[in-house]
């Protein structure tokens, strides 16, 4: 992140800034000459589910990389926990990655393990814990994400794809992070297994204080847990707000978002 | 020891671990207090705290979660743990919880009801018996997926001799390209050096008996008879079998090859005969261009260690060798080419969906390439040698 600039970090600092877990300010990224965000804004609060949508290709999955270090930023800087990425010491480094948990599309679970070893992966690797320890902790949370006991010791390629995704937020979950990052968690799951997947999501942010940032199409998801919903578009966040707010924002595309047919269902539903 | 416990619980529950380990509570009654922060990050010292935690009968009956400063997943196992170590039922057994560790501890003890099943352990002498068993019949059964898997393409085969039409052409000459013409130069180097190891070790045997000249018999007759073609299969084997089974491999873990069956596709068809008949078919040229190398090669040596020109090189050559010498070995390309591309394709599709299993079946596209050409190879030595070749 060498070509960080420091333009607007300290700028604004608005009370709702004050508990922000994540600060994202003028970040510019690109691939060649195509550009993905340009100057984009983004305030995560402690404690919050915030849901980030926008149409296919607005780089929601881009910024998420971009926040947790998978993507370099050409301009802006990001802040996480208070501290402006890319000044961090190694080994800050590595406490922040232990703070954070990661769920990509697909689960990106490790194929050549069983998954009681994946979800153990962070705990070997940054968490000094005895082996018996590990192992009823890993069962503690494939038991909590809603997976039978015996999904431990099975391979990836033997689960469903809606089991992976859960054995993919075991392993997210697996040092108790504070916040965790969701790309698409419910796509691809059965509406009782993606309703299930909401409610353990509110639970785990209620009980645990965790701060969630999802991507999702989901509609439902988007209903029943965010408190805020950032909406991706023109290359920036065009606003963020309670989902009661986007629905009378008069912007085109979301107003064709939120008052599509399949919006008006998930809105009675929770009516 | 003192001062890792400080940090998870300040006075309440101190250890020494002195001669006995002893374990002290603060105050006379009850009630146990917890404090600090009770996460992932303090869990190797908490656990060994709980282990090592001296059980005395009638002590406490309760827990005090009041003065715990940090909660997490983790933490609520490890609360559970220890009630559970003293015996005392939650929720009912604790005093002080802040907003959230209720329903924490809830959460995790319902997730927590299945025990994990203890091992079994097995007789050594069953289990032995039991994987010599097992290994049996997976071999077996192996050997005979293989030869469904013969029969497939076979059959495959017999289809579009019928039919030509259903050849795919563009990718039969994609892989004769990538799999033949690209390996010419790393085929031709090879031959062309064991062309001269086989005219350096023979002439210094022959020169002790004077035949310096029957040299150009060894050369001609090893390298167009045997070592040539398996060089070339080898080296085919090893470049080309494992791509195959990585192509093939990496289609199946992402569903492609499912993806082709599903759309009316025969993956045999499809993928697995244009590579087989490239190989068989660039195996000829290949081999001809191994001999070719090998020749020049022990021709060279010959010249420049045992002084014979290549006039004279080239008119032996044509003395010793006959038209036989030369099919003999050249017939056999072919098949050694179909059989690498089988065996390639044959681990490629055996892929299942890891990482681990298609460094696996690469592996074993080469290994299993390369020792069935050389059994292959020995066979055919056998059979020209009754049938007086």
């Amino acid at each position: 992140m060498s070509e960080t600039t420091m333009t607007g970090s300290a700028a604004s600092a608005s009370p709702s800034d004050e508990d922000a877990i994540i600060r994202v300010r003028g970040l510019t990224t690109r691939f060649g000459p195509q550009v993905v965000h340009d100057g984009l804004d983004l305030t995560v609060r402690k404690g919050e589910v915030l849901g980030v949508v926008g149409g296919s290709g607005t780089g929601k999955s881009v910024l998420m990389r971009t926040i947790i270090g998978l993507n370099q930023a050409a301009a802006g800087t990001i802040a996480v926990f208070g501290q402006v990425r890319g000044k961090l010491e190694p080994a800050g480094g590595r406490a922040r990655e232990q703070r954070g948990g990661v769920l990509l599309q697909g689960g990106a679970l490790f194929s050549s393990r069983p998954v009681a070893e994946n979800v153990q992966a962070p705990m070997r690797e940054h968490a000094d814990l005895p082996r018996a320890l590990m192992d009823e902790l890993a069962g503690l949370k494939i038991a909590i994400v809603g997976l039978p006991h015996d999904a431990c010791a099975k391979f990836p390629s033997e689960l469903s794809g809606g089991m992976r995704k859960r054995a993919g937020l075991a392993r997210a979950l697996a040092l108790d992070p504070e916040i965790v990052f969701l790309d698409e968690p419910t796509a691809g799951l059965d509406p009782v297994g993606a309703a299930a997947f909401d409610i353990l999501i509110r639970e785990l942010s209620d009980t645990l204080g965790l701060t969630v940032v999802m991507i999702t199409h989901d509609l439902d998801s988007l209903y029943a847990i965010c408190d805020r919903v950032a909406v991706l578009a023109e290359r920036k966040v065009l606003t963020v707000a309670p989902i009661a707010e986007l629905e009378r924002n008069p912007h085109p595309w979301l107003q064709s978002y939120f008052h599509g047919p399949r919006a008006r269902a998930a809105r009675q539903a929770r009516q | 020891m003192l001062r890792d416990v400080s940090n998870i619980s300040d006075a309440p529950l101190v250890g020494n671990r002195g001669g006995d380990s002893q374990w002290l509570a603060s105050g006379t009654g009850p009630a146990l207090r917890l404090s600090g922060a009770w996460t992932v990050d303090n869990a190797r010292q908490i656990d060994r705290l709980i282990r090592d935690l001296r059980v005395t009968p009638g002590g406490f009956r309760q827990l005090d979660l009041g003065a715990i400063s940090a909660f997490d997943t983790t933490g609520a196992w490890l609360v559970l743990k220890l009630a559970e170590r003293l015996s005392i039922a939650l929720p009912d057994g604790m005093t002080g919880a802040q907003h959230g560790v209720p329903e924490l501890l809830e959460r995790v003890s319902s997730a927590r009801a299945e025990p994990a099943e203890p091992s079994v352990r097995e007789n050594p002498f069953v289990a032995a018996l039991a994987r010599l068993g097992g290994g049996t019949v997976a071999a077996l059964r192996e050997m005979a997926s293989m030869i469904g898997f013969l029969g497939a393409v076979v059959e495959s085969f017999a289809g579009v001799v019928r039919r030509p039409g259903r050849l795919r052409l563009t990718a039969t000459v994609h892989h004769m390209e990538q799999a033949g013409l690209n390996a010419l130069p790393i085929v031709g180097l090879i031959s062309f050096l064991v062309g001269i190891v086989l005219a350096f070790q023979g002439a210094e045997q022959l020169q002790r008996f004077g035949a310096e000249i029957f040299v150009v018999n060894l050369i001609a007759v090893s390298i167009l008879r045997d070592i040539g073609i398996l060089l070339t299969a080898i080296v085919v084997a090893g470049r080309s079998g494992s791509s195959f089974a990585a192509q093939l491999g990496s289609m199946k873990v992402h569903e492609e090859v499912d993806a082709l069956r599903a759309l009316g596709l025969d993956p045999i068809e499809v993928l697995v005969l244009p590579r087989v008949l490239a190989l068989f078919l660039m195996m000829i040229p290949l081999a001809l261009f191994a001999n070719l190398m090998g020749l020049i090669g022990g021709g060279l040596m010959a010249w420049a260690a045992l002084d014979i020109s290549p006039t004279l090189y080239t008119d032996r050559l044509a003395a010793a060798v006959t038209l036989p010498t030369f099919l003999v070995g050249l017939i056999k390309a072919p098949v050694f080419g179909a059989l690498v591309g089988l065996v390639g394709c044959y681990a490629g599709l055996k892929t299942e969906g890891s990482a681990d299993s298609l460094g696996r079946q690469t592996t074993v596209a080469v290994v299993q390439g390369i020792f069935i050409v050389i059994v292959v190879d020995a066979a055919f030595s056998i059979f020209f040698n009754i049938v007086g070749f």
